[in-house]
């Protein structure tokens, strides 16, 4: 067996399996608002990400995104608090005092009794989506969206490129405008007027306008290009097959997703536009003899940390089906069901933890 | 190797050719350096080696450019990428990628080199270099030197034969400067490259040149040469040559060595004389700004740790340190662009973060490091009209102050369309226009040629001798031995010297200037110091 097959091996694990495995995870959330399977998906994605991150600086991005989530949650229960009414339940918590809203505000109320019904089932609705945001925070603490990019078949290299460079200017124009804003304070100029807003974008403009240019003799210089041979035809058809497949899968995506969507919408269509991008992604991986530095490589750490997430998701779907009422629960106040094959599944995602090679690019730990 | 046959470059819309007539021959394995003030074509002739000029910048190109027998009529830029290597004036403008080993790759990637010739070339580009301690670090997170060093390295891995860099060490501090020239002699002496370069500060390079393209602008011929015969007549000149001319030494020493060598009977003539102080006004002055114990903390992370300093008024005061030692940080805290942690500032009595900005601007005006960012208007006329507006005084003040530093530039310019030197001169003549008693510039010599240099020196001279304080952030020693009588050396966020600048800057390594080193252990700064002294000699 080839070394890149053995967990033990220190290197870092191909971006598209982390990425695989957290949008699993986060499938498998959008699937219930049951708290003890989000709970556990939460728990689940925190541990993987705790035991294989490094110390590159996009590895604090699960931080970033459960912060957000505990936002999104609080937002929501304050909201549906003041918004609630008696006809979301019976269970009265305490009685807010009520605004009177004039009439074309029928049928909202503004304060008034705040039932726990109301509050709990904004609660699970606020900790599904937290829970989907700390998935995408995951992978992005696991594998940053760069580097995904990097591993872009050859027919969409133009594209990864600008969105690299597009990645690489937007915190450039934050740390310019405040510059230029630090720089604007010297001439007597303060606080943030329409007028001075212009005077900002301008300097900021003009740099970002300049490094573009730069940057692009930079590449003109080094070669970019070179290798591309393209007739405008072959261009077009790589173009409007890979647009047409990520159409069918964005369709496919939403049909499956949507439960009230028809039938037709879902698995079918999903294959056909996976079909279509293949076949415009070979297409146009055919016109450029581009070569790449290092890929990383797809092997069996990352069949198993991919596969843990879809085992994930397949769990929560098939629950979903069998059981619905163990994934949506009939009034919040009950006690929330432990569906055996749910819980089994999002433990699976556990796997990675231990199964993915360790990250190679930490750095030595200082002997105190 | 490079062949030049009667080049002419005219760009669209210019009325005179920038280059005109020029016919050069760079051998194999040459150092050429090109020399010339800003915006004379130096540019210009080196983006002309890669057929970025007029490929990439459009233009007219009459004549033959041949690089390594491919005519860059035929072919485009990335058809030279395995022939040219080019690094622009500021690397991380010039980055693609975000790690140092993808960068070092990308080109090689796009030339479709095999893989294992790629993991090859990238590993023995690391070990040139000395990056290998860096391979996985993001770009983002380089110094200056290791960014440029990268730059240099990414257009390596296709192994060129020429490699084009312009000015590699203008915004290096003096450490990672030498980095960078050790690196590119090293690529020339045990690679046999071609290396073109264009840069100011010649005292820096000149010593590795092995011939020089001299870019005087304004339709004048450029010259071209071996580094004696070029240095022999040209205008711009380290203080080195300078200071062999002046004693008359031939041929003319290009390195200190050199000099040192010869120096014995002029250190002699020297004895008797003592360089004229200009520290006379310092203790005299009364105190523009005071810092008593400043700390001052990023993330946690000490910028300044206790400083005490006190700024007076008819005094020039560089701030010297290596990248990242607090200059800009202490500068900022002086005109409150941020808040000490502990400590106290005072500024014309008044503590900076404290006091509202249209108050603070009369007592004290920065200049920052990209004199473009405190200019907005759409010329020379609008922004100084707008800076009359925004210190409240009666309009036409900034324009004769402006007038006054750089003479004779059309009211209806273009702030950007300014050479490097009127632009900092314009944000010189706003900041001043409040009529503060304490200037403050930050690294105000990045990207001045000689000329440009010599007009800001007497500017500052003259606002000091009316009583006014200016504070200098720089790495540019020979500035320093020009302009100012007293130094100060901050080291890792504290104050590690402070007095006059012969005592402080005549036995470092790093900060002596050309001068004192050549004449050491005598307290000599400048070519003009020594002048003086033989004129009333003889």
């Amino acid at each position: 067996m080839r070394p890149v097959h053995l967990p033990s091996y220190s290197r870092s694990l191909h971006p598209g399996a982390w990425w695989v495995w957290a949008l699993g995870l986060a499938a498998a959330a959008s699937r219930t608002t049951n708290p003890v399977i989000l709970l556990l998906v939460l728990a689940v994605s925190g541990l993987v990400v705790a035991a294989r991150r490094t110390d590159a600086p996009w590895a604090n991005a699960y931080a970033a995104f459960l912060k957000l989530g505990l936002i999104v949650i609080a937002i929501r229960v304050v909201l549906q608090a003041l918004l609630s009414d008696s006809a979301q339940g019976v269970t009265v918590l305490f009685t807010l005092p009520e605004l009177p809203l004039p009439e074309s505000f029928a049928g909202i109320s503004l304060g008034g009794m705040v039932t726990a019904e109301a509050v709990l089932r904004a609660f699970y609705d606020g900790l599904q989506l937290a829970t989907i945001l700390c998935c995408i925070g995951a992978a992005n603490a696991l594998a940053s969206a760069r580097r995904l990019l990097r591993c872009m078949p050859g027919a969409l290299y133009e594209v990864a490129v600008a969105t690299v460079v597009a990645l690489t200017f937007a915190p450039q124009l934050v740390s310019d405008a405040s510059r230029v804003r630090a720089a604007h304070r010297l001439r007597g100029h303060e606080g943030i007027r329409l007028r001075s807003l212009g005077r900002t974008a301008m300097p900021v403009l003009e740099g970002a306008l300049e490094r573009s240019v730069e940057l692009a003799a930079a590449m003109d210089s080094r070669g970019y290009g070179r290798t591309t041979d393209t007739s405008r035809a072959s261009r077009r058809t790589t173009v409007a097959l890979v647009f047409g497949g990520l159409l069918g899968i964005c369709v496919g995506v939403y049909g499956l997703l949507d439960n009230s969507a028809s039938a037709l919408l879902g698995l079918p269509s999903l294959l056909v536009g996976a079909l279509l991008a293949t076949l415009g992604l070979a297409v146009g991986g055919r016109r450029t003899r581009r070569t790449r530095y290092r890929p990383d490589p797809w092997a069996l750490p990352e069949w198993v940390v991919a596969g843990s997430g879809a085992a994930t998701a397949a769990a929560l779907f098939y629950t979903g089906a069998a059981d619905p009422a163990a994934l949506r629960l009939p009034s919040p106040l009950t006690v929330p069901p432990v569906p055996v094959i749910a819980t089994v599944g999002v433990l699976l995602a556990l796997l990675p933890a231990c199964v993915s090679p360790q990250p190679s690019a930490k750095a030595p730990e200082v002997i105190a | 190797m490079i062949d030049f046959d009667r080049v002419g470059v005219t760009y669209s819309g210019a009325l005179a050719p920038v280059l005109d007539d020029v016919t050069l021959h760079i051998a194999e394995g040459e150092l050429c350096l090109v020399i010339g003030r800003t915006g004379s074509g130096k540019s210009t002739l080196l983006r002309a080696i890669n057929g970025l000029v007029p490929h990439f910048t459009g233009g007219r190109l009459t004549g033959r450019v041949v690089v390594d027998g491919r005519d860059t009529r035929t072919h485009r830029p990335r058809d030279l990428a395995d022939v040219v290597g080019v690094v622009g004036q500021d690397p991380p403008a010039g980055f693609v990628t975000d790690v140092v080993e993808d960068e070092l790759a990308y080109g090689m990637e796009s030339l479709g080199l095999p893989h294992d010739v790629m993991r090859k070339r990238v590993e023995e580009t690391l070990d040139v270099l000395g990056l290998s301690a860096v391979r996985q670090r993001p770009l983002a997170a380089l110094s200056g030197g290791e960014q440029q060093r990268v730059a240099i390295g990414s257009v390596l891995t296709t192994h060129p034969r020429v490699l084009v860099l312009d000015e590699p060490t203008s915004a290096l501090d003096p450490q990672a400067a030498e980095e960078v020239l050790a690196t590119l002699t090293r690529l020339v002496h045990d690679l046999g490259l071609t290396v073109v370069l264009a840069e100011h500060r010649l005292e820096r390079v000149v010593q590795y040149a092995d011939r020089i393209v001299l870019v005087p602008g304004d339709g004048e011929p450029v010259v071209a040469g071996t580094t004696e015969e070029v240095m022999a007549t040209s205008p711009l000149a380290p203080p080195v040559v300078e200071l062999g001319r002046l004693a008359g030494w031939s041929p003319l020493p290009l390195s200190v060595r050199d000099a040192r060598r010869r120096a014995s009977v002029l250190r002699e003539r020297l004895v008797p004389h003592r360089p004229t102080q200009k520290a006379a006004a310092a203790t005299s002055g009364t105190p523009l700004a005071q810092l008593r114990a400043v700390v001052v903390s990023y993330r946690g992370i000490a910028a300044l740790r206790g400083v005490d300093l006190t700024l007076r008024a008819g005094e020039v005061v560089a701030l010297m340190g290596r990248n990242g030692a607090g200059k800009s940080t202490l500068l900022s805290a002086l005109v409150g662009l941020v808040t000490p942690a502990s400590g106290r500032i005072t500024v014309g009595g008044q503590v900076p973060a404290d006091t509202g900005v249209r108050t603070l601007m009369r007592s004290v005006g920065l200049v920052p490091q990209e004199p473009g960012d405190l200019l907005y208007a759409d010329s020379v006329a609008a922004e100084c009209r707008l800076a009359d507006e925004d210190a409240g005084v009666p309009s036409g003040n900034c324009r004769a102050l402006f007038e006054r530093l750089a003479p004779a530039v059309p009211d209806d310019r273009h702030p950007r369309d300014l050479s490097e030197g009127q632009r900092l001169t314009l944000a010189l003549a706003i900041v001043l226009t409040a009529r503060p008693s304490l200037i403050l510039l930050d690294e105000p010599t990045r990207g001045l040629d000689y000329g440009a240099k010599r007009r800001l020196i007497s500017a500052l001279r003259s606002l000091a001798a009316e009583g006014l304080g200016v504070f200098l952030a720089t790495h540019d020693v020979e500035l320093v031995a020009e302009v100012s009588n007293r130094v100060v050396v901050l080291g890792d966020g504290e104050i590690v010297a402070d007095g006059a600048t012969a005592d402080v800057v005549v036995a470092s390594p790093a900060f002596a200037p050309q001068v004192a080193k050549v004449l050491a252990p005598q307290r000599w700064l400048t070519v003009a110091d020594v002048a003086t002294a033989l004129e009333t000699a003889s």
